[in-house]
């Protein structure tokens, strides 16, 4: 297991996202599975980064595990910024028409799609937001 | 990690814009920046999406916005050639419903 703890701030985006296009690539899957990957990280990161500490500043954690067969990915973040699970959130109607439609919710929606498993848990005063990832 | 380069041309009312690389929350307000610049007098605007690698929902924010405000103004968005995997984001999210998309 290997584990990156950065800032909670947008601009460590691309610090994260290398970390973890590391330890993927080192195993392989298809450009889609990478992808998909990329954008449940960066949307559960950006969340932490805009909202957990807000005002103020604080730092976040990623654990990325790979093993078994299929090799299986399993992610996590941890931050001890305020409670939040992301997953409370109602999925957004994704067959409105553009004027009726809002911005929010669309990030969190998309991790969902894009992976095989996600989950949330508030423990000694950390939020853990965990996904996994077949990689094919 | 590659960046996102923006090139943009403009023509007779119509601004095509032409991203290339990832639009991520970091880049995301580079393009909003860079079409909300040149968008006076503009009635169809039309993003060359052929060398777009990559779209989070930071991205997808900024062509619902523009999608939007052409729409006011009586005039068009218009998505050009997504590579797949970008359609497929464009897909889950219900935007390939929304958006105008030309290949």
């Amino acid at each position: 297991m290997k584990e990156l703890e950065v800032r909670a701030d947008g601009s460590e985006l691309s610090t994260v996202i290398t970390f973890v296009d590391e330890q993927i690539e080192a195993v392989g899957c298809s450009p889609k599975t990478l992808m998909q990957i990329e954008l449940s990280v960066e949307e559960i990161f950006v969340n932490i980064a805009n909202y957990a500490y807000a005002p103020g500043t604080g730092s976040a954690i990623i654990r990325l595990d790979i093993s078994g067969d299929p090799p299986t990915a399993e992610i996590t973040f941890v931050d001890k910024g305020r409670q939040y699970d992301p997953l409370a959130k109602e999925d957004p109607d994704v067959t409105l028409p553009a004027k009726d439609r809002g911005i929010g919710g669309l990030g969190i929606f998309l991790t969902k799609k894009s992976m095989d498993e996600v989950s949330y848990v508030y423990r000694d005063g950390s939020n853990v937001f965990t996904m996994k990832k077949v990689l094919v | 990690m590659e960046e996102l380069k923006i090139e943009k041309k403009q023509e007779n009312g119509v601004l095509t814009v032409i991203p290339e690389g990832r639009i991520d929350n970091s880049s995301a307000p580079q393009l909003e920046a860079q079409i909300k610049d040149s968008l006076e007098g503009i009635t169809k605007l039309v993003l060359e999406f052929e060398k777009v690698t990559y779209i989070s929902s930071s991205g997808l924010r900024v062509l619902l916005n523009f999608h939007k405000s052409m729409e006011e103004r009586d005039g068009e968005l218009i998505v050009r050639k997504p590579a797949e995997l970008v359609k497929g984001v464009f897909d889950v999210t219900g935007f390939s419903d929304v958006l105008t998309m030309e290949n």
